[in-house]
């Protein structure tokens, strides 16, 4: 069972406190997109076997949504941040990195 | 036979006799006893009868690792099956069953699958059964499911209580053995927040009954010295009869603390799981003893020498006069040097080793016992219990070199250290061949959320299990670089199969997996019939299935298998090890969650009220709504109608208080909920109400109700009562993660107000009779909300209507909602009033052709199916749904579209039916072309009303459709408008 | 007027610890920019004093909860509730701020004694032993949103919403049962 800790209140949150809302940075399309657009944005969702970005509330706290980077193999947290950003933060890339070497970036 | 000595026993206590009963046979036992040390010291040494052949079964071992002696414990609401006699601790009164067998444990008539163990093989059930089809359901699974199984499930409600509670540590140890006390206290010492859990009563592991010095003293002493010293250090916290289940995600551990097993009824939780989150975990779980793989093996009386020795010195119970020992390590030699001590006769050490040197076999032969080097078991002799060997050299293929008496055997193939934990959250293992195990891999340890190690093997968990490199280990923290032998102990030698060379006849007698009756000779076979995956093996065989979890069997049935295969072990790997380690109980994973407060009960101001004034609960989301208010001696449908009628005739009371009510706020909230609903709010006036629409960005109606706009930059949204905290959550997702910009707050207020509907033609009287407000068409008209007060309480009154009725919502503070409630009562005495529940308010809603979200959608419905194209603003550019609607399949005239149906002969359409087509699809089915969504009997119309969705349905008014029931019959229905009463609404706007 | 009730009217249970369902208390939702000056004015008119994020301020019969780095949490006597509401949002008219009267919609409970924290980390996942004295926890009580922090020397406060009193009474005096507490005397 996963721990996260929330950007927004700083505690550190188990995941029965916390609601997961699939993948992050989804760039929205509307009226007068293609159909093709639309049916990335609504269906196609990354599955990979190693670092993901997720959408995560805070629900049994104070109720943000925050996004999180995670191996989803090893389940190693590389960090948390607020939803309010359309892609990672440097920071956290550079740490990845790091701890990943062989990962091919936000794709 | 097997008895209690005179003298010794470290655990028992001897002036508190206990007594207890097994089959109805009172026996006696002590303080300290286990069930099985009670059992055995009392001479019963057949306990239950094995789960395929029946046949006879007795203790194998002392601990978590026992696979036959299993008994029904308890009576009655505290009846439990399945209980490992091992592991429970007596206590006076405890009422004790043998299982799997009949009709009685020494007379079974299912042992006849004993002697037709040759047609029983692996597979057997799959190779047999397969046909013909109809035989399995209805002759082979009766039969097979009555003679299958162990313990009786209890039928009974269970009488006792659980609980759950979560812990925090930096380091977690679990065992609490000398590797885990000695791990504990480093730990503390360094200042961390240390929890030690140990699964049995008692500190201090093996070492005890194994002997030797740790640190200069006796185990006994180090072990009470050491406890002191944890005992005074604040950062510790130790748990005896608490068993570390199961290392999950992020150091995440479950504890199941057995509290009150031995005191039914004293009122205590009888267990209590803990939930704990640990930066580090120290497995310091020991390790368990593997028996050996010799013909008859299984008899009543062979046990594990490790075992054997723990019911000796524990508890000073002999399981015979005469033990022979059969081994292929040093460490079996402390079981003849403790029998002997006890001045019991030990008539040959059996060493399957060529040669034998070391302490503990000169210790041995200066005692006068035979040690007889390169020899094993040929054959155990006896039934129900052993009553003699014949030796064989372990290098041939069986042949009797001599025959020994004896009443019991101990054996010992070697070691397995306890991996569980390690390797429950990835944790590898590599093979330690010299000494045939599998040990936590340390550079492959389970990893953390920060991707470190978050779990450290000590001790004999770690294949360490000399004394002093336990404590070397413990004090580094780090595992040993190399791993020593026990002190002063001469190497083990592999023995997978006694002797080497067995024929099939002898390998069908030997016993790998006890409860489940699996044989060396089923896993070859399973090799030979091609399952080369363990798991597979596993699975075909049933090896390691049982409720043992293959303690015992998991490691010789898989260096069988590797030996078939002709693949080192490595090779075959292990199976999956799973958490929970010993199965637990189902009370302490529900923990408090049961009776009352199995689920949060979401209760209305109103609902004492409702509960005694004979409210027929629905379940709405966690509320309970009134389906109906039963008066004496009513039925349901009876009820409803009343309510309906009433209603349509006076008045009536609806308590709508679970309806979600949200308060959007801000410079932006217009904006905002123009996206949210496929209606334009931002230009509702304030002051009115307006129906509203929401849909997923999938284009399907999600939620609607009834939008308010409060003020200016305020407006309030009515959801659906099951929709509050759901539509919520959506509006912050989209605040929160796309339009992070717009300056819009939400409150849900749901809880905040009690909503009470006031609805039918005396509305308006009553209201005027409760004062304090003009609620006058002129004043209030249909669609308008305003506030004051009314009967005394600050409210907010909506003029909207769901039954097509004069009707009006008022909302009160939720803390004076049962006074407004009794208020309506009073007032509407002489006007007919009566409350009515969900199910009148269905009906109502349905003679209105008003859609119920949940009933009318299912997920895949648009609005414009509903015919409520109405409610889409054409002139907004975008909103959540809109793209999705563009969509063709979205935009075609084919999709089944909303009708009312009225059935040919007034009688009610059952829920869910299809309409039939003409034709077959690919699959031969019939077609369809439609189907009921929702269907009443109204009383209003006396006849039966109902809408549906079918295939160009507004086009088609007057059709006939045929709707098959149950039973083949067909109902016919024409196709009608929905609105079934007042079709103009004049009832509502008066 | 009428009498208000609260959801489960005072009841209690003597355990361990003592479990009150401690009556109606005025609950003020107030969503803003916690770093307006305005705002912070506003509230020290009122008697609150801004609190640090996750902390509560107490002073006198008032307290401001930090609920969110965008919401506070206000108590207060309940019959000055109404009035606050109305004397804050004239005070932050023209401000984007939501102030919303929540008295209603709660339910406080108290856990009383030296062993109260025992009772909650039964039912919540939180590390006691680390909470600091001034926290504000919001978290999951079994199967329920809950609010808690220490309000007195040996007593805690959970706020619950009112629907789920019944509930969540029933899981504190389940776990607050004599003979179930988790470390020895």
């Amino acid at each position: 069972m996963l721990t996260l800790t929330c950007p927004c209140c700083g505690v550190a949150a188990e995941e029965t406190e916390l609601a997961p809302g699939g993948e992050a940075h989804l760039k929205r399309f509307g009226p007068g997109a293609s159909d093709e657009d639309f049916e990335t944005y609504m269906f196609a969702r990354k599955n990979p076997k190693g670092v993901h970005f997720e959408r995560w509330r805070h629900a049994y706290g104070c109720g943000k949504w925050f996004l999180a980077a995670r191996c989803t193999a090893t389940l190693e947290v590389f960090g948390t941040y607020p939803a309010q950003t359309t892609e990672p933060p440097a920071d956290l890339i550079a740490r990845i990195k790091t701890r990943r070497p062989d990962w091919e970036g936000c794709k | 036979m097997s008895t209690r000595l005179a003298t010794g026993g470290r655990l028992i206590d001897r002036t508190k006799p206990l007594n207890f009963t097994f089959n109805g046979k009172r026996l006696r036992g002590f303080a300290g006893d286990t069930l099985a040390s009670a059992l055995l010291g009392a001479n019963q040494m057949l306990l239950g009868r094995s789960f395929k052949y029946h046949r006879p079964r007795g203790l194998v071992g002392s601990g978590v690792e026992e696979p036959n002696a299993l008994v029904g414990l308890g009576r009655s609401g505290r009846f439990e099956p399945d209980q490992r006699t091992t592991t429970t601790e007596l206590f006076d009164g405890a009422e004790t069953v043998s299982q799997n067998h009949w009709p009685t444990l020494d007379l079974d008539i299912g042992v006849v699958n004993n002697w037709a163990y040759r047609f029983l093989p692996a597979g057997f059930y799959y190779k047999t059964f397969m046909f013909p089809r109809f035989a399995w359901k209805h002759l082979f699974e009766p039969i097979v499911r009555r003679s299958a199984g162990l313990g009786r499930a209890p039928s009974l409600r269970d009488e006792d209580r659980y609980e759950q509670a979560y812990g925090f540590c930096d380091v977690l140890v679990a065992g609490g053995g000398v590797a885990g006390l000695a791990a504990a206290l480093a730990a503390a010492r360094k200042g961390a927040r240390v929890i030690v859990l140990e699964q049995t009563a008692h500190w201090g592991g093996r070492a005890p009954v194994d002997g030797g010095t740790i640190d200069g003293q006796s185990p006994d002493d180090w072990i009470r010295n050491t406890l002191q010293t944890i005992e005074k250090m604040e950062n510790v916290t130790l748990r005896r009869r608490c068993m570390a289940a199961g290392l999950y995600d992020h150091g995440y551990v479950l504890g199941y603390e057995q509290i009150a097993d031995t005191t039914p009824g004293d009122g205590r939780p009888r267990h209590r799981l803990w939930r704990i989150r640990a930066a580090r975990v120290v497995t310091a779980t020991g390790a368990l003893e593997r028996p050996l793989a010799f013909a008859g093996n299984d008899v009543p009386g062979v046990m594990l020498a490790s075992g054997l020795r723990d019911y000796l010195v524990n508890w000073a119970v002999s399981p015979g006069d005469r033990t022979v020992i059969v081994t292929n390590n040093d460490d079996a030699y402390r079981t003849a040097l403790a029998l002997h001590e006890a001045g019991l006769v030990v008539p040959a050490i059996l060493d399957a080793r060529a040669s034998v040197t070391g302490a503990l076999p000169d210790a041995a032969r200066a005692l006068g016992i035979r040690v007889l080097e390169g020899r094993g078991i040929a054959k155990v002799h006896g039934g129900k219990r052993v009553t003699g060997v014949s030796v064989c050299a372990q290098a041939g293929e069986g042949s009797v070199l001599e025959d020994i008496a004896c009443d019991a055997v101990a054996m010992s193939g070697g070691w397995s250290p306890i991996v569980h934990l390690w390797s429950h959250c990835g944790g590898k293992l590599l093979w330690d061949a010299p000494r045939a195990m599998f040990r936590p891999d340390a550079a492959r340890p389970p990893t953390g959320a920060d991707g470190q190690p978050m779990a450290v093997a000590v001790g004999a968990a770690n294949g360490v299990f000399a004394l002093s490199a336990i404590l070397a280990e413990a004090k580094d923290t780090a595992p040993a670089p190399a791993i020593p032998a026990p002190d002063d102990e001469a190497p083990m030698a592999p023995v997978w199969v006694m002797p080497q060379g067995a024929p099939d006849a002898l390998r069908y007698k030997m016993w790998l997996d006890f409860q489940n009756d699996v044989k060396v000779s089923d896993v070859q076979l399973a090799a030979r019939e091609g399952y080369a995956s363990v798991e597979h093996t596993k699975r075909y065989t049933t090896l390691g299935m049982a409720t043992d979890q293959g303690k015992l069997s998991n490691i010789n049935g898989l260096a069988i298998l590797s030996d078939a295969l002709g693949q080192p072990i490595p090779a075959t790997g292990t199976t999956t090890f799973r958490p929970p380690y010993t199965p637990i109980s189902f009370g302490a994973i529900a923990g408090e969650a049961r009776g009352e407060i199995f689920q949060p009960l979401r209760r209305t101001p109103m609902h004492e009220w409702h509960a005694t004034h004979g409210a027929h609960w629905e379940p709405v989301g966690l509320w309970r709504r009134p389906y109906t208010y039963l008066r004496h001696g009513e039925g349901l449908h009876d009820s409803v109608r009343r309510e309906v009628r009433n209603t349509r005739a006076a008045v009536g009371l609806l308590d709508a208080s679970t309806l979600g009510k949200i308060v959007v706020k801000g410079p932006d909230a217009g904006k905002f909920l123009d996206m949210l609903y496929t209606n334009m709010m931002s230009t509702l006036p304030v002051g009115k109400c307006r129906y509203g629409l929401m849909c997923s960005e999938n284009g399907f109606l999600s939620d609607d109700g009834v939008v308010v706009r409060l003020s200016e930059d305020s407006w309030l949204c009515h959801t659906t009562s099951g929709g509050a905290d759901r539509i919520h959550g959506w509006m912050e997702d989209w605040l929160q993660c796309e339009w992070w910009d717009w300056k819009v707050h939400t409150v849900n207020l749901t809880e905040q107000f009690a909503q009470v509907a006031v609805v039918g033609p005396n509305a308006r009287k009553l209201l005027e009779k409760l004062g304090g407000m003009d609620v006058s068409a002129a004043a209030l008209p249909f669609m308008t909300f305003t506030e004051g007060v009314l009967a005394g309480i600050r409210a907010r009154v909506f003029r909207i209507s769901f039954s097509g009725e004069l009707s009006y919502e008022i909302a009160v503070p939720a803390s004076e909602g049962m006074a407004f409630w009794t208020a309506c009562l009073q007032a509407g005495e002489d006007l007919g009033l009566m409350p009515y529940g969900t199910e009148a308010l269905h009906i109502m809603r349905a003679e209105k052709g008003f859609i119920m979200i949940g009933d009318e959608t299912d997920g895949t419905v648009i609005p414009q199916d509903l015919g409520l194209g109405w409610a889409i603003s054409k002139k907004k550019a975008d909103y959540l749904g809109k793209r999705a609607q563009e969509r063709a399949h979205m935009a075609n005239p084919d999709r089944w579209q909303l009708v009312g149906l009225e059935t040919l002969d007034g009688s009610v359409l059952p829920d869910g039916v299809l309409a039939l087509a003409a034709g077959v699809n690919g699959n031969g089915q019939k077609n369809t072309q439609g189907r009921v969504t929702s269907t009443y009997f109204s009383p209003t119309l006396n006849k039966g009303i109902a809408m549906g969705l079918v295939r160009h349905g507004p086009q088609r008014m007057g059709e006939v459709l045929d709707f098959p029931t149950e039973g083949g019959k067909v109902v016919q229905a024409r196709i009608c408008d929905p609105v079934f009463y007042d079709k103009d609404g004049e009832k509502q706007n008066v | 007027m009428s009498d208000p009730v609260s959801a489960l009217q005072g009841q209690t249970y003597d355990g361990f610890a003592r479990i009150t369902e401690a009556g109606l208390h005025g609950m003020i939702t107030l969503r803003a920019d916690l770093a307006s000056k305005k705002l912070a004015k506003a509230l020290k008119t009122q008697g609150f004093a801004l609190p640090e994020p996750r902390r509560v301020m107490a002073s006198g019969d008032r307290s401001a909860l930090w609920m969110s780095p965008d919401e506070l949490l206000l108590i207060l006597p309940y019959d000055q509730a109404a009035p606050t509401v109305a004397a804050l949002e004239g005070a932050l008219a023209g401000e984007f701020v939501l102030v919303a009267d929540v008295s209603d919609a709660r339910a406080l409970f108290r856990i009383s004694g030296a062993r109260a924290p025992e009772v909650l980390a039964k039912l919540c996942p939180v590390d006691f032993a680390r909470l600091a004295p001034d926290e504000v926890r919001r978290t999951r009580a079994a199967q329920v949103a809950a609010a808690l922090w220490c309000s007195a020397p040996d007593e805690f406060s959970l706020i619950s919403f009112r629907s789920v009193a019944g509930y969540v009474m029933g899981v504190l005096e389940h776990s607050a049962r004599p003979g179930s507490e988790l470390t020895c005397a």
